[in-house]
């Protein structure tokens, strides 16, 4: 900065950089000036208005603007208006799903797409945390895009599942509890050889004998796959139920599926439970269809 | 420059920056003003006379009469020229673009872009001088104030005189006519995006919405604005285009300009008395009607400077008194720096700027007319699923799952038929074909099967057709991946 100042009439404030950049001294243009000042008076009605000045109680909060106004009474306002609007629009639509069966409103076009659109937030708030996203399914929660239905694929079987839940149960050792740990081993292997389409194989005739003998076939059929969907899972398809690893398999056989004694589950056993959502959902007369089409939809509806 | 400024001013109708400031002042170039040849001294009142660059002003100015025109003109039953915004489909006379295929607009952009560089490389400022839309109606603004106040003299002493009634009832009625045409200008902007004759019939029921409100005000106070008062102030202070085609002129760009050579010195004649000695004067007689009559005010003798548009009128001006005095024609005419330093110019394709310029100009019109004759009337996506990627199914196989988007850009309906080809084995299941009106999207759901053994990779292609089943020639194919599980 130099000391010198060649223009010394200038108005300018002595600081001057590089012999002649220097910092004159011109008032602010006049409408800058009333802006300003402008701004001044809005702060004290902005401070009357709104919640401004904190309050030492230690609450955190703010003293209480005139006309009582707060963020979330202006969010609460404006969510109202979005929903009366929502529930406005869909007025009929909601009207259908409730009145009309699952079955007539699969064949809605319209209703059906209307009711897998709006499902999402219900499926990610009730289902995804244990059949995950687009049910993809989890360890032990069964897969509900693909094709393998334990209690049937339907859309009315859907929906009695979603309505009163579903628990399938499988004895521990058999029909009769009676399999030696021999014959578990025999009928894990069949069971193996089944889902691959070599029971026929004269390797599995020990298994086979034991399938017999341990009567599951009462439940999972003659041929391993069930007659009826009621719980029992296909032996023979590629689908397990919990896992396709021997020791799981083998495990299941050993000590069953949701298998109790005295009210207790016994030790080892399989827990497998679907709630039954019509005692969970927040209005389960239309929230238990919408969710039946849209798990119907997923990819393995039938 | 400053010992003789004074010299050739006999005409307060210019002043420049230039004529005001002692050049030699340390303290202004300290400072650091911009020291530029620009009109001062209050509103240009540029005097009219008629010419062939006149002639030609007004045919190109008449261009713009269309933009009045094309909103009223209609084509199968809706406007003939419409961009839609709210429905986002532009119809440009049987022609509906989507905006899927609104990358043909940065073609349409490139090319007018160019158009303008190579335009301002070969002829200077054109754009600005003829065809601006600044230019035509601050010409035509200016056409109907002589028309209400007379010539510029007149003009300039009403400006300067006091307010009074006489005053304002002079200058009411041009005012009212300028207004009416900022009106009708923002109003045929506005007509552009929404259906002329019901923006007639609204306004009269007054049920504009509050945009078309808006935009319609704004665009009438800022046509009023810029042409009726800020004038030739807009084409030096405020418009970038003037600075930008200022720096694509090169030395061999024909802009009006004044043969120095020919016109130095300059000097009024005077009757030679017997004894004295004739001066030896150029052409130029300093007659200062190429300044009157310039729009911005500049004076061309100066040489091209950013003020000038290059509309040409001081050319009109002073072949008009070159052919008064009996004098060749050219004083002041289109030609080129080299031209003056005698230098032989090139012809145009040889020019390196002209030849760049021209080939992206042609590379954007070519990419424009691939654009509109490939343009398909039917456009498809397909949206894989992303929870679950893959699902394996009882029989072994592997199932993927894709939403169908197919947007129907015609102007008739599609029923749209979906196939699918890939790897052997595989099934797929549409939902039943879906009918989509014109200009909106449908879309359902896909799922497609490919028994495991037959997919070797994590990622097989599989290839999605989509095919109209009322027209043969619409349909669209798109390839997208088949997702599995690693072999194992």
């Amino acid at each position: 900065m130099a000391h010198h100042n060649p223009w010394p009439d200038e108005g300018n404030t002595g600081h001057i950089w590089d012999e002649d950049i220097r910092e004159l001294d011109n008032p602010p243009p006049l409408w800058w000036m009333l802006s300003f000042y402008a701004g001044f008076i809005t702060i004290v009605f902005y401070a009357l208005y709104y919640p401004t000045i904190p309050l030492t109680n230690g609450t955190g909060q703010f003293t209480k603007g005139v006309a009582g106004w707060t963020a979330i009474n202006e969010y609460h306002d404006d969510y109202k208006v979005l929903k009366d609007w929502r529930v406005g629009k869909f007025a009929d639509k909601e009207e259908k799903l409730a009145s009309l069966s699952v079955t007539e409103i699969m064949k809605d076009d319209e209703l059906k797409s209307y009711a897998v659109a709006t499902s999402k937030v219900l499926y990610g708030d009730y289902c995804a945390a244990c059949h995950a996203a687009g049910g993809a399914g989890n360890p032990n929660f069964p897969v509900l895009a693909d094709d393998d239905w334990l209690w049937g694929g339907g859309i009315k079987q859907i929906e009695a599942t979603l309505i009163n839940g579903r628990m399938g149960n499988m004895p521990a050792r058999g029909l009769m509890g009676n399999l030696t740990d021999q014959e578990v081993d025999d009928v894990t292997d069949y069971v193996i050889a089944l889902s691959e389409g070599k029971g026929g194989d004269a390797a599995y005739a020990a298994g086979k004998a034991v399938y017999t003998k341990g009567m599951c076939l009462a439940c999972h059929g003659p041929a391993g796959k069930p007659l009826a969907p009621a719980g029992a899972a296909n032996l023979t398809d590629h689908v397990w139920r919990f896992s396709s690893d021997r020791d799981t398999i083998k495990n299941v056989i050993t000590y069953g599926v949701n298998v109790k004694k005295n009210g207790e589950y016994i030790e080892g056993t399989q827990k497998a439970v679907m709630p039954a959502f019509k005692e969970r959902l927040p209005n389960p007369e239309v929230n238990i269809k919408r969710l039946a089409v849209y798990v119907h939809s997923l990819g393995g509806g039938q | 420059m400053s010992d003789n400024k004074d010299l050739y001013r006999d005409n307060k109708q210019t002043g420049s920056l230039l004529d005001e400031m002692n050049l030699d002042n340390k303290n202004l170039q300290n400072i650091g003003v911009e020291i530029l040849p620009v009109h001062t001294g209050g509103t240009v009142h540029a005097k009219r006379i008629p010419g062939k660059f006149r002639m030609f002003k007004w045919i190109t100015a008449s261009f713009w009469i269309s933009l009045f025109v094309f909103p009223y003109l209609r084509w199968d039953g809706h406007q003939a020229i419409l961009f839609d915004l709210a429905n986002r489909q532009f119809h440009i006379f049987g022609l509906t673009i989507l905006p899927q295929d609104i990358w043909m607009l940065a073609m349409i952009l490139l090319f007018f872009a160019l158009l303008l560089a190579a335009s301002t490389a070969v002829a200077g400022r054109l754009w600005c001088g003829y065809f601006c839309f600044h230019t035509v109606w601050t010409d035509v603004f200016t056409w109907l104030e002589e028309k209400f106040e007379g010539q510029p003299n007149k003009r300039m002493r009403l400006d300067q005189s006091k307010m009074s009634f006489e005053k304002i009832k002079i200058k009411a009625p041009k005012i009212a006519v300028w207004a009416l045409i900022a009106f009708m200008t923002a109003f045929s902007f506005v007509a552009y995006f929404t259906d002329a004759y019901d923006l007639w019939a609204r306004l009269f029921s007054f049920e504009w919405g509050s945009t078309e409100t808006i935009v319609i005000l704004s665009l009438t106070i800022s046509t009023f604005f810029f042409a009726g008062i800020l004038r030739e102030q807009t084409c030096i202070g405020f418009c970038p285009y003037a600075r930008i085609q200022g720096a694509m002129i090169d030395t061999q760009t024909v802009v009006p300009a004044y043969d120095n050579e020919r016109g130095e010195p300059r000097g009024r004649m005077k009757r030679v008395k017997p004894g004295e000695e004739a001066p030896d004067l150029g052409d130029c007689i300093d007659c200062n009607l190429c300044v009157a009559v310039c729009p911005t005010g500049v004076d061309i003798r100066r040489g091209q400077q950013f003020g000038c548009i290059t509309c040409g009128l001081c050319i009109d001006a002073c072949d008009s008194v070159m052919d008064k005095l009996k004098k060749p024609r050219g004083l002041i005419r289109y030609a080129s720096l080299a031209e003056f330093a005698g230098q032989k110019l090139p012809p145009l394709f040889k020019r390196p700027r002209v030849i760049v310029y021209t080939a992206i100009m042609g590379f954007a019109g070519a990419m424009l007319v691939y654009g509109l004759l490939t343009m398909s009337p039917i456009d498809l996506k397909a949206l894989h699923e992303r929870s679950p990627l893959f699902v394996q199914m009882s029989d072994g196989s592997i199932q993927n799952k894709w939403t169908i988007k197919v947007v129907n850009k015609s102007n008739e309906v599609i029923h749209a038929d979906i196939s699918v080809t890939g790897p052997a084995g595989l099934t797929y299941v549409a939902g039943k074909q879906i009918t989509i009106q014109p200009g909106n999207v449908g879309s359902t759901t896909l799922l497609v099967r490919i028994p495991k053994n037959n997919l070797t990779e994590t990622s097989t292609p599989v290839y999605i057709h989509v095919k109209d089943l009322n027209n043969d020639e619409i349909s669209a194919d798109y390839e997208t991946a088949f997702l599995s599980p690693k072999k194992r």
